[in-house]
């Protein structure tokens, strides 16, 4: 660093706006080490918690003793279910699982009783010398069965099911084509294990420093479980390693909480990584029949599907995820004719819930297998066939809501068709099917190339009361901005900033710390929503300070407000009669809060029709991979992409958000499954369960993101964090098909599926 | 803890606490430390004994030093004496990994899917432990006795490990679901001895110890034509189909039997045709 540059002002001129590449003001901390993740949370006084969970899928409890646990050194508390003095349960959207299991447990891990102690050590030793006498049970693990099977919970082994029906019922196509596929659980695998503070509070409440993705829907349901009133539970948001929907449910937060007001102690708890895959919820695994009709031109003409979901062995979102599922189970194309039944049910498997792309990612693998099917079927490219019946502006769903927004579905599709190809030819051995290894006879490897096309909400859908608050206040032109949108990796603290500076042209903004005791809710950082949601709201409190503060200037000056302008850091009169510096007009604060709201939507009726979603988002992926066919490798060479934006608030997290999402896709489609065997993961470690490397991450290309403002979102912009992980796995899985002819129903694709083909 | 600055160090301090824990790189004790499946009173630490660091050529055999770490295997000369070695180190885990972890933890670590141990079957490599008793040597097919099971005496640790320089190709290939830093699925090794006019076939994720194909080897070394350095096609698939007999693998999370005999036949055939591409149709 020179001396010039300490010289500059503290306010740099020209702070990034909206549609400029701002840095992340987390990112360099993140990237040296300095940034504090929840797991650092530290206090002096502090206890460690642990968690007992179950060995077993299903069981009876009959008994628990923690008599021995109580008498380890060290010990302050050992709590069961009987110490819970609120509701027993919580839950996303049905409050159906224990805070602590009493009297049976449905999955493995599930947690039975907590400790808080010392020493990590001391946790160690009473988690062991707690002695759960459990009659074992026959777990139900097949989601075939669940439905017919002897009910598992009180409410049933049914989650929800929809019967979407469209259009004329009878209607055959000339072609038709069929086919079913599977889907494996995948799990978000963030960095960050779940962790938290709790410190109990003077006034009988407590304090939660934790890493979550919604902090009024977690502080409704702790307080509930605590039987305190929510305004004694005061969450704030701690550093978030990573979320994807697995911190959209509660973990361990009320645990934290019960644990410190019992000791009246601060508690502190980290999951371990083997603890982290049983104590968050995964991506549904899916099993999908589908059934294509088209015309002999290639128009389709019905779609027909069954969709089947493991919920696991609580509700959590899952009605939601079926919900997507079946909405756009045939896609972003015209179908005037559908049948689509989406099912989800309970079993003891590990619980599934939120994650990124929720209930969209398993479908666009079966409806993009599907028209490739079709389009091999009719003799037609298969680009050729989709864009033939991709959706656009004024078409309906199959839910029969018509599209009023943007859906620049064909321009999205063609861009990622039409980009040239960079993947050259491997040379180097690193660069073939199986790396490292050096297994790869460049003679049997074999190239494929596929394109896949996807679409997903923006937003909660059916008739979900959706609102994000926040406060902007300007003083000595200095801007303020307290908003609950929990910050998660997306991006939410740089475009905040950015928003503010477009709207009052002011260069320094301040983020306040995310908190529950200070706002309303933002909402959840999730189904992409928050840039909308949360932005909006941002977006519009500045607006009204910039009202309020054209007016006070106005009143002051006698003059009327319409003749104020805010430029650059002033107030300017058109006349050109006077301006006046913004610190000196915000000497005395203006601050405006607002709640903001999305166009409302409705239910979907019986025959899951309805106008449901606010708006919706699109993108294609064009894949190249190479495949050793013998051992059943794959090196995925090159993905291109292009995404329907709205508009581009910030390219470079745009980017981010867009490489990330193909790595999650990437991830399903060739190695991520959490392997779940008599309801037992096998896989619960970064050893065994695989996400991929920079040797399997290909380049990622992008073709192109096509910009067209869409009505009713702030500045036009519309979510970007999910699309990228939709067509994606879609996209590889195909290109794999190509390379090897093979069907390859079973995401992610295995070795065994390729290598032992017809063995 | 002692922080052993000599051999002579650790093997006093080990005499003393004959439970302590050895540690070298971590890579593999601290996994289980931090997961409380290893418990102890004490370490000695050896990651600074200079006598078991590096390594040195004695007439036809080097002496690989126990702190012998993966990035080393890598470096200077030893990719070309020992081709198969470097290969398998490049294969373990992440530059990180690779720059802490060692052979000597690799080899007490004695597991199946541990990627030193193939080569070092295939090579006939000599396995030197220490004590305050004394020095003894064992071949390393004695030394493994079972999944993650030695033949280490409390109070010995792992001084070197002796094999010969051969002139001659060498290869090691290794199947995981990634394209690195994987847990192997299958892997194997194969050095040939031109002088000896014979290949050595080590089975790494196929049985719970690293084996020979003892008969693939047999057979292949009366199949090819040494002056030519040649193979012919039907013996490469014999070869192939003998080394997959010799895998006794099981079904796990990271793949199944069936898929590891096929895929070590592969392995077997690729390595081979390596070795000998002349003879190929
Ligand atoms: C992320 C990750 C990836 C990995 N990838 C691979 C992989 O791809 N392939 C693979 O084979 N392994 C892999 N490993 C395992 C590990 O790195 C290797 O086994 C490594 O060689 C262990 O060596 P170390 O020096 O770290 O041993 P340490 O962890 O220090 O010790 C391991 C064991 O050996 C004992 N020990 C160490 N040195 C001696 C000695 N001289 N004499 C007697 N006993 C001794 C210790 O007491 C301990 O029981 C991986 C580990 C991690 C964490």
């Amino acid at each position: 660093m020179t001396d010039v540059r300490t010289e500059e002002p503290r306010t740099v001129q020209g702070a990034p706006r909206i549609g400029e590449s701002a840095p992340r003001p987390d990112g360099i901390p993140k990237v040296n080490g300095s940034f504090a993740f929840s797991s650092d949370l530290w206090h002096d006084r502090m206890l460690w918690g642990g968690t007992l969970r179950s060995p077993h899928p299903s069981a009876r409890i009959r008994s628990i003793d923690i008599g021995p646990a109580v008498a380890v050194t060290g010990i302050h508390a050992v709590l069961t279910s009987a110490d819970v003095p609120g509701s027993p349960t919580y839950g996303l959207e049905h409050a159906d699982q224990p805070v602590l299991a009493s009297d049976v447990v449905r999955y493995e891990g599930e947690p039975v009783a907590i400790v808080a102690a010392d020493h990590p050590d001391a946790v160690r030793l009473a988690l062991d010398a707690i002695v759960v006498d459990y009659e074992v049970t026959m777990p139900l693990v097949d989601p075939g069965v669940a439905e017919s099977s002897d009910p598992i919970h009180p409410d049933g082994n049914l989650i929800r099911r929809i019967h979407l029906r469209h259009g004329d019922q009878e209607v055959v196509g000339d072609v038709v084509v069929e086919g079913t596929y599977e889907v494996g659980m995948q799990d978000q695998a963030f960095l960050g294990p779940e962790s938290g503070l709790a410190v109990p509070a003077e006034d009988g409440g407590v304090e939660l420093f934790i890493a979550t993705q919604w902090l009024h829907a977690d502080r409704d349901q702790v307080a509930a479980c605590l039987g305190l009133e929510p305004g004694l539970v005061r969450l704030t948001l701690a550093g978030v390693g990573g979320a994807f929907g697995a911190r959209e449910d509660l973990s361990l937060h009320a645990h934290l909480c019960l644990l410190a007001l019992h000791t009246r102690r601060p508690v502190k708890m980290v999951y371990s990584r083997e603890e982290s895959f049983h104590g968050h919820v995964h991506r549904h695994p899916a099993r999908m029949w589908y059934r294509h009709h088209a015309d002999r031109a290639g128009n389709l003409v019905r779609v027909e599907a069954r969709l089947l979901l493991d919920g696991g062995a609580y509700a959590s979102s899952s009605g939601a995820v079926i919900a997507n599922a079946t909405c756009f189970a045939a896609g972003p194309y015209r179908v005037p004719s559908a049948d689509i039944e989406g099912v989800v049910v309970r079993t003891n498997n590990p619980p599934c819930g939120a994650m990124r792309g929720f209930g969209a990612v398993q479908v666009c693998i079966g409806h993009e297998a599907q028209m490739d099917r079709l389009a091999a079927a009719l003799g037609m490219d298969p680009v050729e066939l989709r864009l033939r019946n991709v959706l656009a502006p004024g078409d309906r769903l199959s839910t029969g809501q018509v599209i009023t927004g943007t859906a620049p579905v064909a321009e999205v599709l063609r861009s990622c068709a039409d980009h040239p190809s960079a993947a050259s030819l491997p040379g180097d051995p690193m660069s073939l099917p199986g790396g490292a290894g050096r297994t790869a006879d460049p003679a049997h490897v074999r190239r494929g190339e596929a394109i896949a096309l996807g679409f997903k909400n923006l937003m909660f859908s059916e008739g979900f009361d959706d609102s994000s608050s926040a406060i902007c206040r300007l003083e000595g032109g200095v801007a303020t901005v307290t908003c609950a949108c929990a910050e998660v990796g997306q991006g939410f603290v740089t475009l905040a900033q950015q928003i503010t500076r477009e709207v009052l042209g002011v260069d320094e903004v301040v983020l306040a710390p995310a908190a529950t005791a200070t706002m309303g809710s933002a909402g959840s950082t999730s189904a992409s929503r928050q840039s909308w949601m949360s932005g909006g709201a941002v977006q519009a409190a500045c607006e009204e300070v910039r009202v309020r503060l054209l007016a006070r200037v106005a009143d002051d000056r006698g003059v009327d407000p319409d003749e104020l302008v805010l430029v650059e850091g002033r107030v300017v009169s058109l006349s050109g009669d006077f301006e006046a510096d913004l610190a000196s007009v915000t000497a005395e604060a203006i601050e405006a809060e607002v709640e903001f709201r999305h166009a409302p939507t409705s239910p979907l009726d019986e025959n899951g029709q309805g106008d449901a979603h606010v708006s919706f988002a699109f993108s294609a992926h064009r894949a190249i991979v190479d495949v050793d066919r013998d051992l059943g490798l794959v090196k995925v060479v090159e993905l291109t992409t292009s995404q329907d934006v709205g508009r581009l608030l910030n390219p470079l997290q745009a980017i981010g958000q867009i490489e990330g999402g193909a790595a999650q896709g990437v991830g399903l489609a060739v190695m991520e499954e959490v392997l779940v065997l008599d309801g037992r993961i096998r896989n619960a470690s970064f050893t065994d369960y695989l996400v991929p490397t920079a040797l399997d991450m290909p380049p990622v290309e992008i073709a192109a993101l096509i910009e067209q403002p869409e009505p009713g979102a702030p500045f036009g912009a519309k979510g970007i964090g999910e699309p990228p992980c939709i067509s994606s796995t879609a996209a590889v899985v195909a290109a794999i098909r190509a390379a090897t002819d093979l069907d390859l129903t079973h995401v992610p694709v295995r070795p065994t599926d390729i290598a032992l083909a017809g063995a | 803890m002692t922080i052993a600055r000599t051999l002579d160090d650790a093997c006093v301090a080990l005499a003393e606490h004959p439970d302590a824990l050895l540690l070298a790189g971590g890579t593999d004790l601290m996994v289980g430390v931090n997961r409380g499946q290893v418990g102890f009173d004490h370490v000695v630490v050896i990651d600074r004994v200079d006598e078991l660091r590096g390594w040195r050529r004695e007439g036809d055999e080097l002496v690989l030093g126990a702190g012998l770490t993966y990035a080393e295997m890598g470096r200077g000369e030893l990719p070309v004496l020992l081709p198969a070695l470097a290969q398998a180190a490049r294969t373990v885990g992440s530059p990180q990994i690779r720059n802490a972890g060692t052979l000597g933890g690799n080899l007490a670590t004695s597991s199946p899917a541990g990627d030193t141990l193939p080569v070092l079957v295939a090579l006939d490599a000599t396995v030197v432990l220490r004590s305050s008793h004394g020095t003894r040597k064992l071949a390393l097919d004695r030394f493994v006795t079972g999944v993650k099971q030695n033949a280490l005496e409390p109070e010995e640790l792992i001084e070197a490990v002796r094999v010969p320089v051969l002139d001659g190709p060498q290869e090691f290939l290794k199947v995981g679901t990634r394209n690195a830093m994987v847990i192997s699925v299958a892997s194997l090794a194969l050095v040939v001895d031109r002088a000896g006019r014979s290949v050595r076939v080590g089975l790494g994720s196929v049985a719970p110890v690293p084996v020979r194909a003892v008969e693939a080897e047999a057979f292949v070394d009366g199949a090819i034509d040494w002056d030519t350095g040649s193979a012919p096609e039907a013996a490469v698939d014999r070869f192939a189909g003998l080394v997959a007999e010799a895998a006794r693998p099981i079904d796990d999370q990271r793949g199944t039997a069936t898929y590891r005999s096929h895929a070590i036949g592969v392995l077997a055939r690729r390595a081979l045709r390596r070795a000998f591409p002349g003879g190929a149709p």
